[in-house]
């Protein structure tokens, strides 16, 4: 019965499921290598995972370490692109871009900055999926008054200020978690955040406000897909819903799903930047370059050199991940097929 | 349609319901209270202040008397500006000594003299000129943009404009203020680095009292930098957009009874595709006229954006509670104007 069902489901008259599934994504995946922007992105983005995770051997400074007498010295290479810093700039070539105000080497902390990026645009994806794919699903699965309620309060949420929201749960989880008893959950949640830099907040802050989207997408595509044929028949042969939602439902629209995902990369990425550059983010002195922006913005008229590196790793790994998101688009989404 | 609007307009207010009550959980539920400084307040003291700010009630109580003095009007022998706890948005006078005030927003507690609605008075006109300004920025480059994309398609026009989209998602107000003020500001002189041309008292509640060539050179940077961003979204959403709907039957039968290419996509195509476009136009204007954070700060304006961050960190309950419920306000109210939009773009939308 199972290999009956297995055949009419794929719809493509005996030929394996497995097999069809395979061709789509090896299709997908030859048409993202064809599109240029795409490829650099990509490779891009492998580049920088390798210099996150290889950062301590990289980096030619520690990250912490405070060198005092050479707060904000700069090489000679600024000074001769902003002229007007030859007054008062201290010059020293130890370091390629600089050091910030307490003397840490601007360079290497952008490097171990790359490390909270790269892990935020890894796992809030991954959380928004999850919730919201469970969500989504389970209203359109199920239709009729659950659908509406579940919608209703998707609605609701929407009507947060998604920044406003995640600035209020980070403000809760940084009030409620700073002085935990010993042995209690909070404390375990607290101390884990301690230990990655204050990165587990910012994963459960964003991964709260994240999935609504998700939700109504997976839903939208759960009612479009679950009238086609093939669940029908899937059901006249006996399938449970479970089976039906996992086997049949969910591989047909897991594609857009990762689609939007990777278009929303950059998003979260910005946001992570944008708590560290309000003193919400990672816990100094963890370097994200949101923070090093935050802290060289100030001083943008005196020594522009500093918020230049981190300026420039934020932007080009959007610009990376948005060439890399939109290829992927084009590769997956079935309704663009043959406009290229 | 009268009818479909009606609705609609009770479906605000329990959102709007809604958002408050969780709001309220919410921000009494971070621990902390306002009065909770680095350096202690006596204990006597922060009980008279918790007292005088009904701080000290159960929080059911707290919210019952939020809510009263948001929705109940009422008359006042004080004249406006002169109690913090007494104070509406409406104000009219009705005898001597008697006025009728509608919608007290409450004290900021962060502030000895200033109130929610003074910062709605005085705050919220700026980031409301800017966000308007930036969203008209942003509609005038993204949509010419996208639709040239989509027109010629596959072209050098469609790649650099794609191009230039992706760099406008790519660089966040953060990076491209600073780099903004640096080049325009400080080193070629051109533009005022900070600041904003015009201040309180606003014309009508919400618009500068005189625009003059110096109001919109100080606009500039900062409508430029928030603004880009948006026309990038634009530009993709209605590239998209148009490439979709220019594969439409009714386009083909347009061209097949022989319209010119101009008017099919002018009457035909354009309008059509417009959709997505004010569909994210919606909760765009949401966020821009509301404030943001970012910009103000980097561009040193005196507008909403601030009091979003400051609010929270600073346990400021009524304006958190006001900015959000002005936000929430906002963002249904644009969705809603989204929705009859549609019935007017597309015939085949009815609302009933």
């Amino acid at each position: 019965m199972a290999v009956r069902s297995d055949v009419l489901r794929a719809g493509t008259g005996g030929v394996p499921l497995t097999r069809k599934r395979e061709s789509l994504w090896a299709d997908a995946f030859r048409r993202l290598l064809r599109n240029r922007a795409a490829v650099v992105g990509g490779i891009f983005v492998i580049t920088l995972g390798l210099v996150a995770i290889f950062a301590p051997v990289i980096a030619p400074y520690s990250y912490q370490e405070q060198v005092l007498p050479d707060n904000n010295v700069v090489p000679a290479w600024v000074v001769k692109v902003f002229p007007f810093m030859a007054g008062y700039a201290r010059i020293s070539d130890n370091y390629a871009f600089g050091a910030d105000y307490v003397g840490r080497d601007i360079m290497s902390r952008a490097i171990y900055g790359a490390r909270v990026s790269l892990t935020v645009a890894l796992v809030a994806p991954l959380i928004s999926l999850f919730i919201g794919v469970i969500f989504g699903s389970i209203a359109g699965f199920f239709g009729g008054r659950v659908d509406n309620l579940m919608m209703r309060i998707v609605d609701v949420l929407y009507a947060f200020p998604t920044l406003l929201f995640i600035i209020l749960l980070m403000a809760f989880f940084r009030g409620t978690y700073a002085n935990p008893e010993p042995g209690s959950f909070t404390f375990v949640l607290s101390s884990l955040d301690q230990k990655m830099g204050g990165m587990l907040f910012i994963f459960i802050g964003l991964g709260v406000t994240a999935w609504e989207t998700m939700a109504r997408l997976t839903r939208g595509q759960v009612l479009s897909v679950r009238e086609k044929e093939f669940v029908e028949a899937a059901r006249t042969v006996g399938a449970g819903n479970r089976r039906i939602m996992a086997r049949h439902v969910l591989p047909n629209i897991i594609g857009v799903l990762i689609v939007y995902e990777t278009l929303a990369i950059p998003a979260y990425i910005a946001t992570e930047a944008f708590l560290s550059f309000i003193g919400l983010g990672v816990n100094p002195p963890t370097p994200s370059w949101g923070i090093m922006i935050a802290n060289s913005a100030s001083s943008v008229r005196t020594h522009p050199n500093q918020v230049l590196l981190p300026a420039l790793m934020l932007a080009i790994t959007m610009f990376a991940f948005n060439f890399l998101g939109d290829g992927l688009r084009d590769a997956l989404d079935p309704r663009l097929r043959g406009t290229q | 349609m009268g009818r479909y609007i009606i609705r609609r307009l009770l479906w605000l207010v329990g959102v709007l319901f809604v958002v408050s009550l969780m709001t309220f959980a919410l921000m009494h539920s971070v621990p902390g209270g306002p009065f909770d400084k680095e350096k202690a307040v006596p204990e006597e003291i922060k009980a008279n202040l918790n007292a005088r700010y009904h701080l000290d009630e159960p929080l059911p109580v707290q919210y019952l008397l939020y809510v009263y003095e948001v929705l109940v009007p009422q008359l006042s022998k004080t004249p406006p500006g002169i109690s913090m706890l007494d104070d509406g948005i409406i104000n009219i006078k009705v005898s001597e000594n008697l006025w009728f005030k509608w919608m007290n927003f409450g004290p900021s507690y962060a502030s000895r003299t200033r109130t929610v609605n003074d910062i709605f008075r005085d705050n919220l006109p700026l980031s409301f000129q800017l966000g308007v300004m930036a969203l008209v920025v942003a509609v005038a480059i993204g949509l010419p943009l996208g639709v040239m994309a989509a027109l010629k398609q596959n072209t050098f026009i469609d790649y650099s404009g794609m191009s230039f989209a992706i760099l406008g998602v790519s660089v966040p107000v953060i990076v491209l203020g600073p780099i903004l003020i640096a080049i325009f500001g400080v080193t070629l002189g051109w533009l005022p680095p900070t600041g904003w041309g015009a201040k309180p008292p606003w014309t009508m509640g919400l618009f500068p009292s005189e625009m003059n060539l110096d109001y919109f050179r100080y606009a500039c940077m900062p409508v430029f930098a928030l603004g880009i961003g948006s026309a990038a979204v634009i530009a993709r959403v209605s590239r998209a957009s148009l490439l979709q709907v220019i594969r439409e039957d009714y386009i083909r039968t347009a061209r097949a009874k022989g319209l010119a290419e101009r008017l099919v996509v002018t009457r035909h195509a354009l309008k059509n595709s417009l959709i997505p476009v004010v569909t994210v136009l919606g909760p765009l204007f949401a966020v821009l006229v509301t404030g943001t954070f970012v910009t103000e700060l980097i561009f040193g304006l005196p507008g909403m954006g601030k009091y979003f961050v400051t609010s929270i960190t600073n346990r400021d309950y009524p304006v958190i509670m006001g900015t959000i419920l002005l936000y929430a306000l906002c963002l249904v109210f644009a969705n809603l104007v989204v929705d009859l939009v549609y019935a007017w773009l597309d015939p085949r939308i009815r609302y009933t």
